[in-house]
């Protein structure tokens, strides 16, 4: 574009500072880690204070290898609510997938590669059912995924009806290592993932159709594709969570799963996504995640009383949630 | 006035509308309308609200189809399936309501579906796409907007230039502009209207609406006037007079009804001496029962402030605010609506400030007495409610198939209604009007001044601030125009002319804050 001599509009003369602009957009994510980082202090000074020692690589590995299975929960929670949506099947896609891994899963690298691929596409599929109904059957999400959620527990019932089957030892190795938190590098390449994502056609949609349909679709954004592949997304997406689930289990359960819906839910707001959609960040939902294990290891080591595990748990949620709330709305008051 | 039919005119249109018709259940919105646009013009539509100029604008910009009727391009029959198949020939629309994703940044939302991508992976280059950004907006000379700021952290009026930029940044043959001034500020007008002289000069043609005549004046070849979704009449010159009384059917001299006269004993209903706050340099006025006073001057001179801390919205640093003789502490609306008190006020921007949009014309009238005169003991006085507003949507006039209907639905000027009949609702002493009749239409407007000047009469003290300089004129017994926050003149009498609250306004200041009347 030619430069013209166009009249300058300067309404207020003064741009704000680039960091804050950045910050008030990322509230959510800075906030996350700001509780991770205060959680694992008070863990620290807890956990000092009962073993008279400093956790070590031990404590590291099983925080990092429970939290796996969760982490991809909540991203796949995350890619769905950000359509301003909601995926209540997350748990039974969890269990199926697990369940599908504990009695297929042979001791060959082959048979792990194959079935490791199936357990994806069932995941795909159990989305693509979710992703057909919201847009074409033009139903609430909540219900669509209250009923799949039943339906896929039900297929993870009869596919595994008692806990058992196997896990190969490769396998645990690969996903949840004992020896260290080499989980850890999977969430890197989440990270990295994550950040393609927002680049792509499909990530701008799902941002884009979580702020206001029609001014997406105004815009040339295919509003349709992108719910459904969100869906899509978020079972695969749910699906290696079952198998992170499986791979740390070392054995199947069909029913181990089903916490993940709420928790998942939990996680990624407690990561800054917003249950109103178009705001959120896939990293801030790992984050989240590890927030979620932290808070449990604290009370354990808290001494509570595993019955009131839950009245805590809840607390700290609601606190969470208050804090995220109010410090973005001063945030954007104060620039 | 010369009737320009279309055979007279030189060249083909490039776009067209022929005998449009669109209902939305019972409402007819648009009835056998026809637009013709021809290159290069700048083609103004006018008329009341709820006349069917947006949903022409719908129409011919492929948001919504027609029930009947036909769309030509360059002489070709065409139906657009969405926004995105006009994009695609040529036609681009700012819609009234804005259609920019507010979690996104600016520069993702001018670049949407057709990003910059990295050659290599083929992502999005978000680091090429906020340096095109920037040199799109610089290059119109906006530069007091980051790309890389979320669109929710911008101003409304902002907000409005970015979607006029995406739109211009396609660089379109016809670009459709539904009330692109009603949140812009003088020296942003300014610059829409340079751009459009600038397209113009290009060939594109463009369709504008706007309900200030003074705009339409000063930048359209042609106005189309519209009344009960059809249009009634195209001109290349018709004086406001003529337009109005075709808009409407009313004349404009009954616009301004003659003010009421002022009692000289009246009390003083609200004083300010020495207010201060950021926006705020030593404000003291006084403000008599029975009084409408004005205050007028360029947005962004701390009018704004002004009201929202005489109503406890923002606070004054110093200086104190006295209510009929006794100095009040107003640290929130709640302390400015107290008995004793009882300040109200009333926003220009209904959508966000004032009403619920969702919520029925009942619920929004009767939302600021509902702790006081509606409520027994707890309990809500489900029958007074009933009584009071329907009593009142007849007072005011207000075009509604009923008091439950939702208040989204009803066209600008009903809705600013309605919030004015919450504040009469809660018999406040003192009103403060900011900005009331903007975008609202000229019947409205004139129902709005009578019920000003009622007010008035029954000895309410009103504070009316307006950006129409011609309004303040009309309407007030003094105006107090600000400027750089100090009251900068206080005009009486005979000395109060739309001319004269201009040039107080912007004495000292540069000379390109005035609006563009000059005819191009
Ligand atoms: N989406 C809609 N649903 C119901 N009624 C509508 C809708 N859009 C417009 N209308 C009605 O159609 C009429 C024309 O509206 P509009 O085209 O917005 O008028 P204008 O832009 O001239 O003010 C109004 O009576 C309005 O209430
Ligand atoms: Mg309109």
């Amino acid at each position: 574009m030619p430069p013209d001599p166009a009249i300058t509009v300067a309404g207020r003369p003064f741009r704000r500072p680039r960091w804050k602009l950045l910050l008030a957009q990322n509230v959510g994510l800075a906030l996350a880690v700001v509780m991770l980082i205060l959680s694992l202090v008070i863990y620290c000074v807890i956990y000092v204070a009962a073993q008279h020692r400093l956790p070590g690589n031990f404590e590291l590995t099983s925080t990092v290898n429970t939290t796996m299975p969760l982490a991809f929960a909540s991203i796949a929670q995350t890619i769905v609510v950000l359509t301003r949506g909601i995926d209540l099947s997350v748990g039974g896609v969890v269990d199926l997938s697990n369940a599908v891994a504990a009695v297929k899963l042979g001791d060959s690298l082959g048979s792990e590669i194959l079935w490791s691929l199936v357990v994806l596409v069932i995941g795909a599929t159990c989305g693509l059912v979710n992703g057909l109904l919201v847009t074409l059957g033009r139903l609430q999400p909540i219900l669509v995924t209250l009923a799949t959620l039943s339906i896929y527990q039900g297929i993870a019932i009869r596919v595994l009806p008692q806990p058992g089957g196997q896990i190969p030892q490769n396998y645990t190795d690969a996903f949840a290592s004992i020896t260290g938190p080499w989980s850890l590098l999977y969430v890197i390449i989440v990270g990295v993932l994550w950040w393609a994502f927002r680049r792509s056609s499909l990530g701008v949609g799902v941002f884009a159709i979580g702020n206001d349909e029609t001014a997406a679709s105004a815009n040339g954004v295919a509003v349709r594709r992108a719910r459904i592949l969100a869906y899509v997304l978020g079972g695969v997406f749910s699906a290696i969570s079952g198998l992170f689930l499986a791979a740390s289990a070392t054995a199947g359960d069909a029913t181990t799963g089903n916490t993940y819906t709420l928790t998942s839910i939990v996680a990624a707001v407690l990561g800054g996504v917003s249950l109103f959609g178009g705001r959120g960040n896939g990293v801030g939902a790992i984050l989240g995640a590890f927030i979620s294990t932290m808070i449990v290891n604290i009370l354990f080591f808290a001494h509570i009383n595993p019955l009131y595990q839950s009245f805590y748990e809840g607390l700290f949620l609601v606190l969470a949630v208050v804090l995220v709330g109010s410090v973005g709305r001063l945030m954007r008051k104060a620039m | 006035m010369t009737d320009a039919g279309h055979a007279a005119l030189a060249g083909a249109p490039f776009i067209e509308g022929i005998g449009l018709s669109r209902a939305y259940g019972g409402v007819r919105a648009l009835h056998n309308a026809s637009l013709a646009v021809l290159p290069g013009e700048v083609h103004a539509l006018v008329g009341e609200n709820g006349a069917g100029k947006s949903t022409l604008i719908k129409v011919l910009g492929g948001r919504v189809r027609p029930d009947s009727g036909e769309i030509r391009l360059r002489g070709t029959s065409v139906s657009f399936s969405g926004p995105e198949a006009a994009h695609r020939v040529g036609v681009q629309t700012v819609f009234q309501e804005l259609t920019l994703l507010p979690s996104l940044t600016v520069a993702e939302n001018l670049f949407l579906s057709r990003e910059p991508r990295s050659r290599l992976t083929h992502l999005i280059d978000r680091r090429a796409m906020g340096r095109r950004a920037e040199e799109l907006l610089t290059g119109m000379g906006i530069d007091h907007i980051d790309p890389l700021a979320a669109v929710e952290d911008i101003s409304l009026s902002e907000r409005q230039l970015v979607e006029i930029v995406r739109a211009i940044s396609h660089e379109p043959d016809i670009l459709f502009l539904d009330e692109p001034t009603s949140s812009l500020v003088e020296r942003e007008v300014v610059w829409l209207f340079e751009q459009i002289r600038r397209l113009r000069a290009r060939g594109t043609a463009m369709v504008f609406t706007s309900h200030r005549w003074n705009e339409v004046r000063s930048i359209a070849d042609r106005i189309t006037v519209f009344r009960n979704g059809g249009d009634v009449g195209t001109f290349t010159d018709i004086s406001e007079d003529d337009a109005v009384s075709l808009m409407t059917g009313r004349h404009v001299e009954t616009l301004y009804p003659p003010v009421p006269a002022l009692t000289a004993s009246a009390p003083i209903a609200l004083e300010t001496h020495h207010l201060a706050s950021a926006h705020l340099h030593d404000v003291s006025l006084q403000l008599h029962a029975g009084e409408i006073l004005g205050v007028g001057g360029l947005a962004g001179h701390g009018h704004r402030a002004l009201f929202f801390t005489l109503f406890g919205a923002d606070r004054a640093t110093s200086g104190t605010i006295t209510v009929a003789g006794k100095q009040v502490s107003i640290r929130s609306p709640h302390d400015a609506m107290k008995r004793g008190v009882g300040i109200a006020l009333v926003p220009e921007d209904r959508k966000t400030e004032g009403l619920l949009l969702r919520m029925s014309v009942r619920d929004n009238m009767t939302l600021a007495i509902l702790r006081g005169r509606l409520s027994r003991m707890g309990f809500l006085r489900r029958a007074e409610e009933k009584r009071l507003s329907s009593d009142l949507s007849r007072q005011l006039r207000i075009k509604t198939a009923g008091p439950h209907i939702a208040v989204g639905s009803l066209s600008g000027g009903n809705q600013q209604k309605v919030l004015l009949g919450r504040w009469l609702l809660a018999e406040p002493r003192i009103l403060l009007l900011y900005d009331v009749t903007r975008g609202v239409d000229v019947s409205t407007k004139a129902e709005i001044y009578a019920l000003i000047h009622r007010l008035a009469a029954e000895g309410k003290a009103i504070l009316f601030y307006s950006s129409d300089a011609e309004e303040l004129a009309h309407l007030t017994h003094r105006v107090l125009v600000m400027r750089e926050g100090r009251i900068a003149a206080a005009l009486e009498g005979n000395a109060i002319t739309a001319e004269a609250i201009v040039s107080a306004a912007v004495r000292d200041t540069s000379p390109a804050s005035g609006r563009g009347t000059h005819a191009a």
